[in-house]
C-alpha cells in the first residue's frame, strides 16, 4: 500500500469517528439542553461522513489499485495527488470549525471560512479527477 | 478493466466534479452570500454525489472485479448491466434537474424511479456473481 494511500485511509477512520461523534452530539443537544448553534453540526455530521470517509477512503483505494497510466508512472501525478490529501483534509477542518462559528457568532464576519472551506473542497475534487482520469481504461 | 466500468468510473467522475462544483458554490453561498439562487443548486449537489458519484462508481468497480464466471459471458449477462448504468444516469439527471425544467408533479419521482430500477437490475446482474472460487 502507498504512503499516500495509507495517509488517505487513516485519515478516513479519524473522519469515521469524527462523524460518528458529532452525532452523537448532535443527539444529546436536546437531551442535556446544549447550546442551539451546535445544530450547524448537522451539515458538519453528513460531510465528516461522506467526505471525510467514504470519500476520503475511495480517493486513496482508488489511487493504490486503479490500472497503472504508464509503467514508468503509474499513479500519474504524485504531488497532485498529495495536495488533492491536504485540500480536502484542511477544508474539512475549516468547514467543521467554520459552521459551528458561524452560527454561534452570525455577522460577526467568520463567513470567510466557509468560503476557503468551499475553495480547497473543490480544488481537491477536481484535483482527483484530473489525476484519476487518465488510470481510467480498457487494458 | 472492462469497457461498461471505463464508462460508468468515467461518469461517476464527471458527477464528483459537478457534484463538488455545486457543493462549492452552497458552502461560499452560505458563508458569503451570493444569491439565495444558489440554494437550489443542493438537489442536484445531493443526487449527483450520492449516486451519480458514489453509487456509480461501486457499481462501475463491482463489475469489474466481482468473480467471473468460467465460461464466457465471463462477466454474465452485460447487457442487464448495461441498462443499469442507463437507467442510474437517466434517473439522476432526472431527478435532479426534472424540477427546474417542469412543474409538473412526479417528475422526481420518475427521477428516484429510475433509480431504482437501476439499483434492482444491478443486484440482479451482482447476485449470481457473487460466489465462491471456481463455482
Amino acid at each position: 500500500m502507498p504512503t499516500l494511500t495509507r495517509w488517505f485511509v487513516k485519515a478516513s477512520l479519524v473522519y469515521f469517528i469524527a462523524a460518528l461523534l458529532s452525532g452523537v452530539i448532535l443527539a444529546l443537544r436536546p437531551v442535556l439542553d446544549l447550546p442551539g448553534f451546535l445544530n450547524a453540526l448537522g451539515p458538519v455530521y453528513f460531510h465528516l461522513f461522506m467526505v471525510g470517509w467514504v470519500s476520503q477512503l475511495i480517493f486513496g483505494v482508488v489511487y493504490w489499485m486503479f490500472p497503472k497510466y504508464t509503467s514508468e508512472n503509474p499513479r500519474r501525478s504524485e504531488s497532485l495527488a498529495w495536495a488533492t490529501w491536504g485540500l480536502i483534509n484542511l477544508g474539512l477542518i475549516l468547514r467543521t470549525l467554520g459552521e459551528p462559528l458561524v452560527a454561534a457568532k452570525p455577522g460577526a464576519g467568520y463567513g470567510w471560512v466557509l468560503a476557503t472551506s468551499a475553495i480547497l473542497q473543490w480544488l481537491a475534487g477536481l484535483a482527483f479527477v484530473a489525476n484519476t482520469w487518465g488510470r481510467v481504461k480498457e487494458r | 478493466m472492462p469497457k461498461l466500468s471505463v464508462w460508468s468510473i468515467r461518469a461517476s467522475l464527471i458527477y464528483l466534479a459537478l457534484g463538488f462544483t455545486f457543493g462549492a458554490l452552497l458552502l461560499f453561498n452560505k458563508g458569503e452570500p451570493i444569491s439565495p439562487v444558489v440554494w437550489s443548486l443542493l438537489p442536484a449537489h445531493i443526487d449527483f454525489l450520492l449516486f451519480g458519484w458514489t453509487l456509480q462508481l461501486v457499481i462501475g468497480v463491482a463489475f469489474w472485479i466481482l468473480p467471473r464466471y468460467r465460461r464466457p459471458p465471463k462477466r454474465g449477462d452485460v447487457r442487464v448491466a448495461w441498462t443499469s448504468v442507463v437507467l442510474l444516469n437517466v434517473g439522476v439527471l432526472v431527478a435532479a434537474f426534472g424540477p427546474w425544467l417542469t412543474s409538473a408533479p412526479g417528475v422526481s419521482l420518475v427521477g428516484k424511479g429510475l433509480e431504482a430500477g437501476a439499483a434492482l437490475l444491478f443486484v440482479l446482474h451482482a447476485w449470481p456473481r457473487v460466489k465462491p472460487p471456481g463455482a
